[in-house]
Order: structure tokens, then sequence, then C-alpha cells
């Protein structure tokens, strides 16, 4: 392997706590590689990061189209951050559609580098400039930077057995090549990488890394940069990370719980945007003896699930908001014959299709009531992507002692979001409990529904076990035999175990944890993906001497005990939600506290500055908050 | 209660119980109507059962929703009332997870070709190794009396006061168009081909299809006797046998011969030569789906086995690739954690 010059030319080095890119692109550009490239260099460097990959809703929309832009946003610090960024520093565009989508976002005086080649009339005619943008002043309030990538590139790769169009898409390689150099990174990761990806294909490795080191050195040789960015290492605890995203620790998570319990996985879902990938992913996993299905449709995959938790194997399907809707009447075939299993739902932005490669929380009351009867389910939400391997596993925990389903929420945000991961240890991972029936002497009847005292957990009599064949289905049936029973006083007390079940539940989760003063004027209470915005606006309010403190909820079904009293330790309530006040009707409700909702549904996440000017709104600082959308964008637009 | 040592299904050569009829009779009181062609389907499962030589316990029935669908309430097995339509998504994640098991599904036309049609379609695509067993009442009796996907055209039901104008669905047809690998018809009132039907289904390796001509005494009454009673059975019949040719009436006296793709009736046919001589295993299933398509008075009903073919299962094909993978990479869980790009913070 080649070692890399690092021999630069005296060139001032600005230093920096934290820097949020943005490469954007047409779609068959490469930017989510670029972007991915990026973070893995930064994250091997020490930085701290965060992610935000964004994928237009066509697959192939029009070349150089507006809605064929496709973007990545990262954000790496020398400090613990939450999120991927507010606002970027700095933009990557690779043509003019990338451009105009994405400047609005680009804060004032950030640095925008642009493939100046990409600028012609008819790029510029399919992003509907009516006068080029790098001509006509409209990017004063920018530092632009215009090269010829594509011309470069060309050049890099003369004499490559290659198609000319083959070589346009090196493309991506020579801007990360640049943005490397720029902030300071060595080109090792990439080039390791791209070795071993392009080890059988030996034209593409040597036009990419060949374009890799243009950019690179056209950086180091060119006088438009004045300076250069460094971003230092971030203190995080010592241990081996490596990158995760929502999806994928969630496809961990629950392989994690397959091998924890000793019972094998079987998965059964219907491919749907953003979930796919949690099959993707677990279809790969056949030598732990996963086996996944990829059912006809979202009910044939809720019932498959129902069917694979009855014959006593760790059960699981995936979906996002309309699948979980089609999935409503087989779930609750699950809480009536009470089987432990686990639906995934990356929620995506509703009602009906909606959008769905954006983000948002609102199926929370779907999860919670979505159903026809009296159904009560568990409902888990983990805060960031890695806290998804986490609460599968909890989920998992969770169904098998109480018999009951336990919906995990996640979002787009989270299950495309990757973070740096410590990766556990396994013997620390907690061993899942599960317990089949046990046999009967033959004394008496084995009855399907005698309950655990401490959990009112049924007996879990799986097919195959000897002398407790018993019939169950979604007819009530006696609490006392199992037969199908009509009488009003077991409905009564059957309605009232079911949910008794998750009640108790309570006395199994962890307590509501509070990051800021105990006491206090204001708490912000959150739940799922809006973890990050919330805990650093709070952070920063802090900092200015507010008293306000952060909670977040990961446990939705049952709530943890002492949530009633954390809520009455503050003078208010704000509640962040990406829905219209999903949690707030159920706080509100239920604890007849005057929370505050404050509800964002752009199908983006919060930006830490929204959550600090509510807070501001709340405490008296300042007039009613208002949100500022800006234009059409692909990753930002607040 | 005896026993005998027989190879079981799953594979392990243990002492099986020889069971009987009444072993596979629940405690629980059988609500069918007087008279219900569904006693007769139950009673020949029981019987048949206990032929199979699988271990009690291993095996399920599910169903969905409908008269029949409380079969498994009736069954001393392990038994799952499901929800309408989807009887077929549990059994086949069921299979998936726990091959070794015995599963039937026992539908109606309701719910397995209206609710639950599109699951029918795709557990015979795949080959689930199941037997799916459908009565067919051609009315919707639970609900008391509205037409279904089998009822004949223009037929007056409680919602069809005026006759439906609604093509019927042939069920066999659908079944050999979804690639079904075993595609049956039997008829409740012939008890003996209903039981050696029912055995030949739950011995086949594939998804089993088998459509019961039942009737409904209360909303459907007499649906098949134009052509299923004693008296003009055999004229308006024909059993369908491999390797023989389709003869019918009550000396075997006429046939049915192909004109090109049209079946047609031979008066008094002679001899054999140029008649249709079935044949189940044929690979492809046009003429299976041909003769699903001939119905009185036009023709005599086929009854009987129309296709019995091999082919990989499912759950084979699924076992063998989980097989694979762990006989060839080495799994393990804490290097699949640190896969992709890892490193060391100090």
């Amino acid at each position: 392997m080649t070692t890399e010059s690092e021999v630069q030319r005296e060139r001032a080095v600005e230093k920096l706590d934290r820097v949020t890119i943005r490469f954007a692109g047409d779609s068959g550009d490469g930017m989510q590689l670029t972007g991915t490239q990026f973070t893995r260099t930064s994250a091997v460097f020490g930085n701290d990061i965060a992610t935000l990959p964004d994928f237009p809703a066509e697959i192939r929309a029009p070349t150089g189209s507006l809605p064929g832009v496709s973007g990545f946003q990262l954000s790496f610090a020398s400090t613990d951050i939450l999120t991927p960024g507010d606002q970027p520093d700095a933009l990557i565009a690779m043509n003019p559609a990338a451009l105009k989508t994405n400047i609005g976002d680009l804060r004032p005086g950030g640095l925008v580098i642009v493939d100046e080649d990409e600028f012609t009339e008819s790029n510029l005619k399919k992003a509907a400039y009516i006068s080029n943008p790098l001509e006509d002043g409209t990017l004063s309030k920018w530092q632009v930077v215009r090269i010829n990538i594509t011309r470069q590139n060309e050049l890099a790769l003369d004499g490559l057995p290659l198609p000319a169009k083959q070589k346009f898409q090196s493309r991506n390689f020579y801007a990360l090549g640049l943005v490397l150099w720029l902030y300071g990174r060595s080109m090792e990761t990439t080039v390791k990488w791209a070795t071993d990806r392009f080890r059988r294909n030996p034209d593409v490795l040597d036009a990419n890394l060949r374009a890799l080191r243009a950019g690179y050195h056209f950086g180091e040789t060119t006088e438009l940069f004045h300076h250069r960015f460094e971003v230092p290492a971030a203190e995080v605890q010592p241990g081996t990370y490596r990158h995760i995203s929502g999806n994928e620790a969630t496809a961990l998570g629950c392989l994690a719980a397959s091998i924890r319990s000793g019972l094998p996985l079987v998965y059964s879902s219907y491919p749907i945007t953003p979930a796919s990938d949690v099959l993707h992913e677990l279809s790969k996993f056949k030598a732990f003896g996963v086996k996944t299905i990829q059912a006809e449709d979202e009910i044939a995959a809720m019932g498959m699930t129902v069917g694979i938790a009855y014959g006593g194997q760790l059960a699981l399907t995936g979906t996002s908001g309309p699948g979980l809707a089609l999935k409503s009447e087989a779930l609750n075939l699950a809480v009536m014959t009470e089987l432990p299993l686990v639906v995934i739902n990356v929620q995506r932005a509703g009602p009906s299709t909606g959008m769905p490669t954006k983000t948002e929380q609102s199926d929370l009351l779907q999860a919670l009531f979505g159903r026809n009867g009296d159904s009560p389910v568990a409902v888990v939400a983990p805060a960031t992507p890695s806290d998804c391997f986490t609460m599968a596993i909890e989920a998992f925990r969770l169904a098998l002692k109480y018999m009951v389903p336990v919906i995990l929420l996640s979002d787009g945000y989270l299950g495309n979001g990757s973070e740096p991961w410590k990766v556990p240890v396994v013997d620390d991972l907690p061993v899942i409990e599960y317990h089949y029936a046990k046999p009967v002497d033959g004394s008496r009847e084995f009855n399907p529904y005698e309950r655990d005292p401490a959990t009112l957990a049924r007996p879990w009599a799986v097919p195959g076990q000897k002398g407790l064949m018993h019939r169950i289905g979604g007819i009530e049936k006696s609490g006392e035999t199992g037969d199908i029973a009509y009488d009003a006083g077991n409905h009564h007390r059957m309605t009232l175990a079911r949910l008794g079940k998750v009640e108790r539940m309570v006395q199994d989760i962890p307590a509501l944890e509070v990051q800021g003063p105990p006491e206090g004027d204001l708490l912000v209470l959150g739940w799922g993906s809006t973890y990050g915005a919330i805990t650093s606006g709070c952070a920063r309010a802090r900092k200015s001497g507010k008293r306000v403190a952060s909670a977040h909820l990961r446990y939705l079904n049952p709530l943890p005990a002492n949530l009633g009293e954390v809520l009455r330790n503050y003078g208010k309530v704000l509640i962040p939600e990406m829905n219209t006040g999903q949690l707030s009707l159920i706080i509100r409700g239920k604890y007849l506290v005057d929370a505050v909702p404050f509800n964002k549904i752009a199908g983006q996440p919060f930006k830490i500055a929204e959550i600090e000017g509510k807070i501001d709104e709340l405490l008296g600082l300042s007039g009613p908050y208002e949100f500022q959308f800006g234009p059409a964008s692909v990753l930002g637009g607040g | 209660m005896t026993t005998a040592t027989t190879g079981s299904p799953t594979g392990a050569d243990e002492v099986i119980p020889v069971l009987t009829r009444k072993d596979f009779v629940s405690d629980q009181e059988v609500r069918w109507c007087p008279g219900c062609g569904d006693y007769a389907i139950l009673a020949q499962m029981q019987k048949m059962l206990p032929e199979l030589r699988i271990p009690h316990e291993n095996i399920v029935f599910i169903s969905g929703i409908g008269c029949s669908s409380r079969f498994p309430y009736y069954m001393e097995t392990y038994g799952f009332h499901s929800i309408h339509g989807r009887a077929l998504t549990l059994a086949t994640g069921l299979k998936t997870a726990r091959p070794e098991l015995a599963v039937f599904v026992i539908t109606g036309d309701g719910d397995g070709l209206s609710i639950g049609g599109n699951h029918l379609l795709h557990a015979m695509r795949r080959n689930i190794d199941i037997t799916v067993v459908l009565f067919n009442n051609r009315i919707y009796g639970l609900t008391k009396g509205q037409y279904s996907p089998t009822s004949e055209m223009g037929k007056i039901t409680k919602s069809s006061p005026y006759g439906t104008v609604e093509q019927p669905l042939h069920p066999l047809r659908v079944a050999l168009a979804a690639g079904a690998t075993f595609v049956a018809r039997s008829i409740d009132r012939d008890t003996k081909h209903l039981e050696e039907t029912l055995y030949r289904a739950a011995t086949h390796r594939g998804t089993s299809f088998v459509e019961v001509y039942q009737n409904c005494v209360i909303f459907n009454d007499g649906a098949f006797d134009s052509f299923a009673d004693k008296e003009v059975r055999q004229e308006r019949m024909v059993y369908l046998e491999h390797g023989q040719p389709l003869r019918f009436g009550r000396g075997r006296e006429h046939g049915i011969r192909m004109n090109g793709y049209v079946p047609e009736v031979v008066r008094n046919a002679a001899d054999d030569g140029g008649l249709l001589v079935h044949n189940a295993r044929d690979a492809n299933p046009v003429l299976a789906s041909i003769l699903g398509e001939m119905e009185y008075p036009d023709f005599p009903v086929p009854i009987g086995v129309f296709r019995d073919v091999e082919a990989p299962t499912y759950n084979d094909l699924v076992e063998k690739q989980v097989a694979d993978a762990m006989a060839r990479e080495a799994a393990n869980f804490e290097d699949l954690l640190h896969s992709g790009e890892t490193w060391e913070i100090l």
C-alpha cells in the first residue's frame, strides 16, 4: 500500500471545536459514499461524529434535476456531540441543482465548493436557475470556491481504459480528496477501504485512487484556499469503536437477544422505507441461525410473526407507519393470545404514504392505541442510533418475561443516522430469560391462561411439548380453562389482566433520569430521536445560567414509575415532538400537568437552536418562538 | 394404547404411540348446525390422522374465521383459531420456525379465497410444507348467508336479493395457477374418498391444497346435490385416478377426450383409445386446470387428485440455506459486532 505523502505547503490552520459539512450532488454522484468515507476517516481520527444521510424519494430522478439531489451531512467535533449540526459550515455542491436545494441552509460566511464544469446552460435550466448563480452575485453571502472538478478528474484519469461515463463517476473521490485535505485528514482510511472494495476491479480502483489523490493534491497546490481547518480529537471513553446506524443497531440488538436467550430469531417483514435495511441486515445472519421471510404483504408479515411466537422462537417483524396500520389486526391477535413478539416501527412522515424518506415521530398514538378493543402493548423507543441496539434487547426481554407484544419505535432519522459506537462485550450483555410451560401432572388439565402471580404472564406452551396440547385464538378465553368464554365477569377480568401485565413491567424498567438540576424552572421532556437536539439545547441553556433540565423517555408504555414526581419538580414542562403533540396528550392526560407541546412536523429533526429558542420563550426571555423554515432543501430546511 | 416404532417426521427413531380416532377428539362440544357437512370432514380427519404416525403433540391445526374455522377446537392437537383470512400466514411463520411440525390449515371459501386470497397464492407459490383444506360451501355461513367468491353467478342471497353479478372463482384453478404441487378435490358425503384424499394431502411434501365440497344445510342446502346426490353421482362426477382414462357412468361407459384444448364427453366410449388419461404428475398444470374448469351440467364434475408433483419445499430450502451458512461461516457474534471499520480510543 502506498504511504500518502503528508508534505504540506505552509498554510494557516484554523482550529475549530466542531465542523458541519454537507455533501450534495445528483443521486448518481455518489454523495452517500463520499460522506460515509469522510465520516469513517474522522471517526478513526478520534472526532465525535453525528451524520444524517438524505436520499431523494425517487430512485433515479432525472440527472441534474432538483428532485434528484442526494445529500449527506456530518458533524465532527472535539467535544461530545449529539446531532448532525443545525447549519452546515461547508457545502460541497456537485451541480447547480445541489447548490440550489442546499445553499439556503449554509451558515452566512460558510464555504461553498462547486464543480464549475457542471454549471452548464442545460444543468442551470434543470435546476430552474434563470442566470448562473456563480456569476450573478446571489452567492455573495458565502465564500465560493469554484473548481473544475469534472475536467481535473478527467485529466487525472487520462489513459485509463474506462469509458468516459465511468470516469465521470470518480468525481466524488476527487471531491473527497479535496475535502480530506481541507480538514487535515489522511487519505489512508479511504485508500484502505477502496482497495478492498474494488479489489476485483483494478481499473475502477485505479481511477478512484487517482481521483482521490488528484483532489487532495489540488488542495495542497492551489491558492484557492487561504487556510485549512483542524478539529482536534474528542475526549471519549477508551475502547474499541465502530460506526453504526440505527437500523444496523436494531438488527444487531435483535440478534443479541437471540444469542443471549438461546432462542432462534425469525424475522418476517415486507419491504418498506425506511425499515428495509433491518431486513437486509438480518438476512445476512443465516450463519447465526437467523431465518428471514420476505412476506407477501404487511399483514402476512405480522401473521407469520404470530405463528413464529406460537412456535416458541424469537418472533420479530418490522415496518413503518403505513405498515403498522395494516398489522394492527394480527398484532391484536398476539395481544389476545398473549404471545411474545417484537414489532419494529421505523417511523416516517405521515399520514398515508406521507413522505417516506423523511422522519417523524407521529406513530406514538398508533402504537399505543391503534387496535380495536382495549389492547395494551408495551412500547419502547431508542434515543440515538446506537441505543437501538440496547432497546431491541430490552424489547425482547420484556416481551418474553411478560408474554406481551412490544413495539419498538425507531424513526427514519435514527434508522439512517449513524454515530460512533463503543462495541459492547458480549458477556456483558443482559441474559434474556424465557420459560416454556412446565408439564402438568396427570391429575389436572393444562390451562393455557394460568398466570404467573408476579408478572401475570401466561405459560408459553409450544407445539411439540407433550401433554400441553391446547387451543387458543382471538376469541375471549376463560381465565380458568382456556376455553371460549363470553361471560361478563371473565371478559372484565381478562381485559384487566392483559392491561395488568404491561402495568407490572414498571417494576422492571429503569427510573427516568434527569440531566441538569433536579428541580428548576423548566423540564424539557422528550422521547425518541429528538434526544440529541433536546439534550444539547438544554445544556446550552444551562451554560447561560438557566435552570433547565432535560429528561428522555425510552419506555413509553409503561412510563417510568418516577415520571410523575419528576414532572412536578419543575415550574414548567416543555415537550418537543415531531408530531402534533402525541406524548403531550398522554402526559397531560395521565399526570394532569400543564405541559407545553412544541411541535415540528417538517419531516426534519429538531435543531438545537429551535429548542433553545422555545426554552427562552417559556422562560419569558423572548417573544413567541417561530420556526424559520427555509426553501426546499435536502437536509436542513429550518 | 399400544406403541409402535416408526420413522417419525422429526427424523428421530422414537417410539410413537399408536393412536386411534378417539385420541384426536377434544373435550369441546361440537357446535356446527346439525347436518352440516363439516361433521363429515372432522370425522375423516380424526380417522386419518392416526395413520400418519406423527407424534400427537407435533400436529397443529390453524384456522381463520368462519364456520369451518372452528375446526381446531374439536381436534385434540395443538390448535390456533386465528383471524379472518390469515391462517396461512400463521402457518407459514410456524412451519418456517418449526419445520418438524405437521401443520394443517383449515379455511373456507370466504376465509381462503376472499379476505385471505393473497396468502393462499403465496403459500402455494412458496410451496410451504403444509396441508390446506378449504371447505367450499359457496356461501357465507357464519355471517348468516351472504354470497361468497365461489357462489354461482346470479345467486340470490341476503346480500344479493336481485342475484349476484360476479363471476365465481374456481379454487383449484387458482391453486394450479399459483403453482401448488398437490391439488385435490373431494366432497363431504363421500367419506372414503375424503379420507383417502386427506391422507394423500397430508403425506405430500409441499403445499397440499384440498377443496372439499361441503354442504351448508342452513344457507345453501343442496348446493352440490345436482351432481353429488347418491342417485346421480356416478353419472355426473368423474373420479380422477393417475394413469387411468377419465371414465364415468354407472358402468363407466362414458369418457372424456380432448379436442385440442377443449374437453369433450364421449358417450358410450367402447374402448379407452382416444380418452384422456389422467396424469397428476404432469409438470405442466394446464391440463389439470382444464379439468378444474369442467362443471355440471356440461361435464361430469371431476373429483380426486388433480396434481401431485414433487418440488423443493420452502422449508427444506430455508433449512438448507441456514445449515450451509452455519457450516461454511464460523459465526462469531463478537466478530460480527466488530465488523466494518473499528478504531481504538486509548
